[in-house]
């Protein structure tokens, strides 16, 4: 028992740093690039301003890639503290 | 029809299913050109669009009944993640994001993109945050996770409050949609066209509830990204931009910010205003120069995203899936979905600008003679209905930029009459449009009657009541609810923005923080989650009515679009303080919390309650 809670302890530990890890890229996606619009207008990418193309698309793909990546990560997490669902 | 077969069967069939489906759609456009070649009029392929696309979602729904109180209030727990993903984008996706977010582009420019960043930036916040502690829980509703983890008949009736009060704000919204869409496309006054929508709506929602809006939801996506997609990529096709026009309208941005300078766009104010309708003032690819500018992009993207955290009809699609995993994993595919769209407004902003506005191109009009503009078909028809208007103001027989007003709205349904693509585009677009707002209706209709019948009949007006009487309750709710919603929209009382990001605001005031720190703060107790409730959807509340209505000088830009900022602040201090002033949760309590953090294990709630 108390060793199924020192790997329930680990799991969240491990969950939550996983979190955080994701919620520090969704801040700077969301709101650190676009703070910047303008400064960034003067770079240019595939032709766009980089202002613009961060608001219009780059933020976005960076929202999808990294919810893939994180699907992978905790289910990594679940198996590997043996907390995951029975298939 | 073998559409609905024996349950396992029906489940492994899907892909099948949908791909018959979307190949029968295509078959049906393709019929729509022939007849369109064959001289059938715009207005009948137009009503055979909307008119073919509701049956098939209503015989969808009819497919669907249910009498079992799993499948009504989460589809019985079996929709794989791929469809839940489809079926959650639809729902997501509304009438503004198919009518009015390209429109807005358009109009707004740079400053407007925070929609885009925040609609979909939310759902980094649902994935990581809520969904599969929300889908371990095990709950029916989103009040039925406040009520059960803070305990007691209050903190389950405040959730129940704001739920209701977002979600039939944005209810509102989209019903007017679909009355807008249903009246054009139909030829019938939009005061009819509100009920019609109504009936279509109930008509997928009331018998099966959860079970059946999942699949016309799916169906309904299906349909509205094809209609987003094919006019995109045949005009950028017919500019010479390819088929991928999403990566590289680089270069349409960049002639668009060449050309502004030129024709005046921000420097030539309109002398005139006429009501509804503006003229181009913002420049499409420059933001705001100042720290405000800055501050007004990121305060509304944060309302955007906390607001989609918090919204019941999102989260409750997650309480669909099998498992935990597929909770997730589906808020992932869901996004994709979502992508698909936002990521082509920008897009076809740019290319309709760009026909309007380059000298260079066939369709353009502005520095051309009046009369000549006016003699446009598709300036005939839009300034007909008041959505679009040209005064000469300095009376130089020639189009400024400053004397073209309109409606932003119309650019997604005037886009392909302005490139000059056949009528069965139109006819598609409408299909879309109604789609989009349609199955956005349903998922917030089934939201509210549910929190309705399952927390606030069943936990605690009448808990003996047996499966049918709940039921059946549920959907008169349903019935009732819509009904008060067509005729707040037949009344017509907000545009279809504003109502929309209110419900965001009004969802992350009372909502965010109960639902974010009842997973991931143990110490978060009863009289904290009701205080953060109660505080701060008044505070957000009150500073909506001020500023809205009051005449207060909306705080450092925080205006009425953004006034979750105040409610959720509100929110937050107020649960933390009173909790931290309070008893911690007991033993219980915090080993439910414990339960909900690891996937392994039965449900919080058992699978029937």
């Amino acid at each position: 028992m108390s060793t199924d809670n020192s790997q329930k302890e680990v799991h969240w530990q491990r969950t939550k740093s996983l979190m955080i890890t994701h919620l520090v890229i969704w801040f700077i996606f969301s709101f650190v690039v676009h703070w910047f619009a303008t400064q960034l207008n003067n770079i240019s990418f595939l032709h766009f301003p980089v202002g613009f193309y961060m608001a219009a698309q780059g933020s976005l793909v960076v929202f999808v890639v990294q919810l893939f990546f994180f699907v992978r990560q905790q289910d990594k997490i679940d198996r590997e503290c043996g907390m995951a669902e029975e298939e | 029809m073998s559409f609905f077969k024996p349950k396992g069967t029906f489940i492994d069939n899907l892909p099948r299913i949908y791909g018959l489906y979307t190949g029968g759609f295509v078959v049906f456009i393709l019929l729509m050109a022939l007849l369109e070649q064959a001289g059938v009029g715009a207005d009948a392929i137009g009503i055979l669009f909307v008119v073919f696309t509701i049956a098939i979602y209503a015989i969808i729904g009819w497919l669907s009944r249910t009498m079992e109180v799993s499948a009504y209030y989460v589809a019985g727990r079996q929709v794989p993640p791929v469809f839940n993903g489809m079926a959650t984008a639809a729902d997501w996706m509304s009438g503004a994001s198919f009518v009015a977010m390209a429109g807005g582009i358009f109009m707004g420019g740079h400053a407007y993109l925070a929609f885009v960043v925040g609609w979909t930036g939310g759902y980094v916040l649902v994935a990581v945050l809520m969904a599969p502690y929300l889908r371990k829980f095990g709950c029916y509703t989103v009040p039925d996770f406040i009520g059960t983890r803070y305990g007691g008949n209050l903190a389950r009736l405040c959730a129940v409050i704001v739920l209701v009060v977002a979600s039939f704000t944005y209810v509102t919204a989209q019903i007017n949609a679909t009355g807008t869409i249903a009246s054009r496309a139909l030829q019938i006054p939009f005061e009819v066209g509100v009920w019609f929508g109504l009936l279509g709506i109930l008509l997928c929602s009331m018998l099966g509830g959860m079970r059946a809006v999942t699949w016309t939801q799916v169906a309904q996506y299906i349909v509205l990204i094809i209609a987003y997609l094919v006019p995109v990529i045949w005009m950028s096709n017919k500019q010479g931009f390819g088929l991928v026009p999403q990566l590289v309208y680089g270069d349409a941005v960049a002639r668009i910010n060449e050309l502004e300078p030129i024709l005046g766009v921000g420097t030539l104010k309109p002398t005139e205003t006429v009501a509804g309708v503006s003229a181009l003032t913002v420049r499409h690819s420059v933001p705001g120069p100042t720290a405000l500018d800055s501050w007004r992009f990121i305060t509304l993207a944060a309302c955007m995203m906390l607001g989609t955290a918090s919204l019941p009809h999102i989260l409750m699609r997650y309480f669909t899936t099998p498992s935990v995993k597929a909770a997730r994993n589906s808020v992932a595919w869901s996004l994709f979905f979502i992508f698909l769209l936002y990521f082509t407004a920008p897009a076809l902003a740019t290319f309709t600008k760009l026909q309007v506005l380059d000298p260079n191109l066939a369709t353009s009009i502005i520095g051309k003679a009046i009369a000549d503009v006016n003699a446009l078909e598709w300036i005939q028809k839009w300034s007909n209905v008041g959505f679009l208007k040209i005064i000469d103001s300095n009376g130089d027989g020639i189009l400024q930029i400053n004397e073209f007003f309109m409606r932003g709205d119309i650019v997604v349904l005037a886009t392909p009459e302005i490139a000059g693509l056949p009528y069965v585009i139109s006819g598609l677009v409408a299909a879309g449009g109604m789609a989009a707002a349609m199955s956005t209706a349903d998922g917030l209709l089934l939201a509210i009657a549910n929190a309705l019948s399952h927390d606030l009949y069943y936990k605690m007006i009448d808990p003996k009541a047996d499966t049918r009487k709940r039921l059946i309750v549920a959907r008169v709710l349903l019935i009732v609810i819509g009904a008060a919603g067509a005729i707040v929209a037949s009344m017509r009382l907000t545009g279809i923005l504003g109502a929309v990001a209110w419900a965001f605001c009004f969802a992350m005031s009372g909502l965010f923080f109960p639902l974010v720190l009842g997973v991931w703060w143990k110490r978060a107790n009863r009289a904290g989650a009701i205080a953060g409730m109660i505080i701060g959807f008044v505070s957000g509340s009150w500073y909506l009515y001020m500023v809205r209505f009051a005449g207060m000088e909306p705080w450092i830009g925080i205006d009425h679009l953004r006034f979750g900022i105040i409610g959720a602040g509100a929110s937050v201090v107020a649960m933390v303080v009173v909790s931290l002033m309070t008893r911690e949760p007991d033993e219980e309590t915090q080993a439910m919390v414990d339960a909900v953090r690891i996937p392994k294990g039965e449900t919080v709630l058992g699978s029937v309650h």
